[in-house]
């Protein structure tokens, strides 16, 4: 750094300025940091060339069999091709999967008046509740079959990347409210709710979700009178939601321990009774306040719903998994995978991002 | 600042306090505490840090419980019933020392929010009265502002604001102006002072002693959980009786 005089405003040195300064400050500032930068290029080089021609440059994207990639000697896509509505729909018939195509249009219909910056917070809200509470049963109602003429459709049939939106889907709906309520009454003021919620938490998060999973399962029926069969996704589905409102509700914790005590008596001298300073002053705040948090757990449970694979249902890890087993196709499940990691991504760091862009909005600049 | 009117005062009770003692553990914070403020009423609480006087007027709307004696506000004993606690609340505007505003709401949802949840107003109604007391304190401008783009003192006036919405019968002052800067703390003193020439019942714990020389009826000393003496303002500065109060008034007079 050179001094200049402060008497009059200079231009800063070329040296700090630009693309030239921003190299020079990140990747050339020492003789260590020039090490790194050489050893992370060299790096690269061994391992971006090679997988560019693996996924793009000698990959095969045409045809309908494995022979269309015996020339070349790069990513087979033909498998992802022709498997892709597999992995989407599962064994969902083929005649009946506009039904699923529709579910999803009255979703992306529904939800989108919520994106509409214009629109004010509490219109949102009261049709963001609206919404939560139709459109599961349409879609249900729609997936399932039964009513209006349709046919109907058995639970186990659903499967790929449908199945998992469904139990991501639910798991976080459900998850979040119930967290919420756990999370209250963890810091109950009255002894017996507070008891019952801090075990519940401790034991469900306790145990890993595999055990959750296969004991929904496998030890479940056992204890139920012959003949009374649950349904195996509604097992899994409240096997997840149970285990992630435990998490939930940590997260939502530490955000009400942050929200002063102030806050608290100001609500009271106003008059307000528990659940309205709850409802309307304590969780704005804190809920804002763990976005992070959130969204990690829903991040994480959307990944987790790929154990399911366990108790035997097809979702989209599950589906891909069984595609590369089918003899037609075996050697490559490098492809499948791939495949399915490039989906959980895509959905993940949607999420991430929203949940960053949601933060910067519900800011109301609030220093303390 | 303007001298309130001092017309003769009505015989109605607005608070009593009877012989309350509270603990805190095993520490004894309130000792035999009586009081009776009248309708109209304007009381200043002064004494040292940790003479429990904060905590004295955070009973009268129960944001403290006490284990022994009784509290009557407007003509209703203080229970433990949650329902009769709230109904109380709804009667006695605070205003706390660190204003305690709700930061993710603007300054008028801050005014709006209790007289529309609570008291059950029609929104419409509810900020057509925040406006007259956002006026009243003299920021109906920052209106859609959030509390964290605010100064102190506005903030603390918005505080005011908020608690005169829902038209109380008393207001209770927590330190008011303690966390403020010297050139907030005016024209949060003069919003108290309009306030005191509208006949509001106040009590007011601060060490604004200008404040209580010309607002308030009465001015009471508290220290070591005791209330040590009480007396118009007047003779209470001019001939304190005991030597904690001598004491008291020296050291924050001086400085």
């Amino acid at each position: 750094m050179t001094e200049a005089p402060l008497s009059r405003a200079e231009p800063p040195p070329a040296s700090t300025i630009g693309a030239f300064g921003w190299l020079h400050r990140n990747l050339f500032s020492s003789p260590f940091n020039i090490a790194l930068t050489l050893l992370a290029s060299y790096l690269l080089y061994l391992t971006i060339p090679p997988l560019l021609h693996w996924a793009l440059l000698d990959a095969t994207w045409n045809g309908d069999s494995r022979e269309a990639c015996q020339a070349n000697g790069g990513a087979c896509w033909v498998f992802i091709r022709v498997n892709f509505e597999q992995f989407m729909y599962g064994f969902y018939p083929e005649a009946q999967r506009w039904r699923v195509n529709t579910a999803l249009l009255l979703l992306i219909l529904g939800a989108a008046p919520l994106f509409v910056r214009a629109m004010p917070n509490k219109l949102k809200v009261r049709w963001g509740l609206g919404l939560l509470l139709i459109y599961p049963l349409v879609a249900f109602m729609l997936f399932k079959g039964g009513l209006f003429g349709l046919r109907i459709v058995d639970t186990s049939r659903w499967g790929g990347l449908l199945l998992t939106l469904i139990i991501a889907g639910v798991g976080m709906t459900a998850a979040l409210p119930l967290g919420v309520l756990l999370a209250l009454g963890r810091r109950s003021q009255m002894p017996a709710i507070q008891a019952l919620c801090t075990i519940f938490i401790e034991l469900w998060r306790g145990v890993p979700l595999i055990t959750v999973l296969f004991m929904s399962s496998v030890m479940l029926p056992l204890f139920l009178p012959a003949g009374v069969n649950f349904d195996k996704l509604l097992r899994a589905l409240i096997g997840v939601t149970l285990f992630q409102s435990a998490y939930m509700a940590e997260v939502v914790r530490g955000g009400l321990q942050a929200i002063p005590k102030g806050q608290f008596e100001a609500a009271a001298a106003l008059g307000l009774g528990y659940w309205k300073t709850m409802a309307l002053i304590v969780l704005p705040q804190a809920l804002k306040l763990v976005i992070p948090g959130i969204v990690n757990t829903f991040i994480a449970l959307f990944k987790d719903t790929s154990l399911v694979l366990i108790i035997g249902l097809f979702d989209l890890m599950n589906i891909v998994h069984n595609a590369t087993t089918n003899p037609a196709w075996l050697g490559f499940s490098t492809e499948g995978y791939a495949f399915a990691a490039a989906v959980y991504w895509l959905f993940c760091f949607s999420m991430s991002r929203y949940s960053q862009n949601l933060e910067k909005r519900l800011y109301t600049g609030h220093k303390r | 600042m303007n001298e309130p009117s001092s017309a003769p005062l009505s015989e109605q009770e607005m608070i009593r306090m009877e012989k309350v003692h509270k603990w805190y553990g095993t520490f004894h914070v309130l000792k035999d505490i009586n009081l009776t403020v009248r309708k109209g009423e304007r009381i200043v609480v002064c004494g040292p840090s940790g003479s429990g006087k904060s905590t004295a007027i955070r009973c009268i709307n129960r944001l403290e419980e006490f284990q022994r004696g009784r509290i009557v506000v407007d003509g209703q004993e203080l229970s433990s019933d949650v329902k009769q606690v709230e109904q109380i609340r709804r009667e006695v505007g605070m205003v706390f020392q660190h204003f305690n505003l709700f930061p993710h709401l603007t300054v008028l949802e801050n005014c709006t929010l209790a007289p529309t949840w609570v008291r059950k107003l029609p929104r419409r109604q509810a900020e057509d009265i925040a406006m007259r007391y956002l006026e009243r304190v003299k920021i109906p401008e920052q209106a859609g502002k959030y509390p964290g783009q605010l100064s102190g003192g506005q903030q603390q006036r918005v505080a005011i604001a908020r608690s005169l919405c829902m038209n109380p019968k008393i207001m209770l002052f927590d330190e008011p102006t303690s966390a403020l800067d010297p050139e907030m703390i005016k024209e949060v003193l003069e919003t108290m002072v309009t306030l005191a020439e509208d006949g509001m019942t106040m009590i007011c714990v601060t060490h604004e002693m200008g404040f209580a020389k010309t607002v308030a009826h009465r001015v009471i000393f508290m220290d070591g959980g005791e209330i040590i003496e009480e007396n118009e303002p007047e003779e209470f500065f001019t001939h304190p009786q005991s030597d904690r109060t001598k004491l008291f008034l020296s050291q924050i007079l001086h400085n």
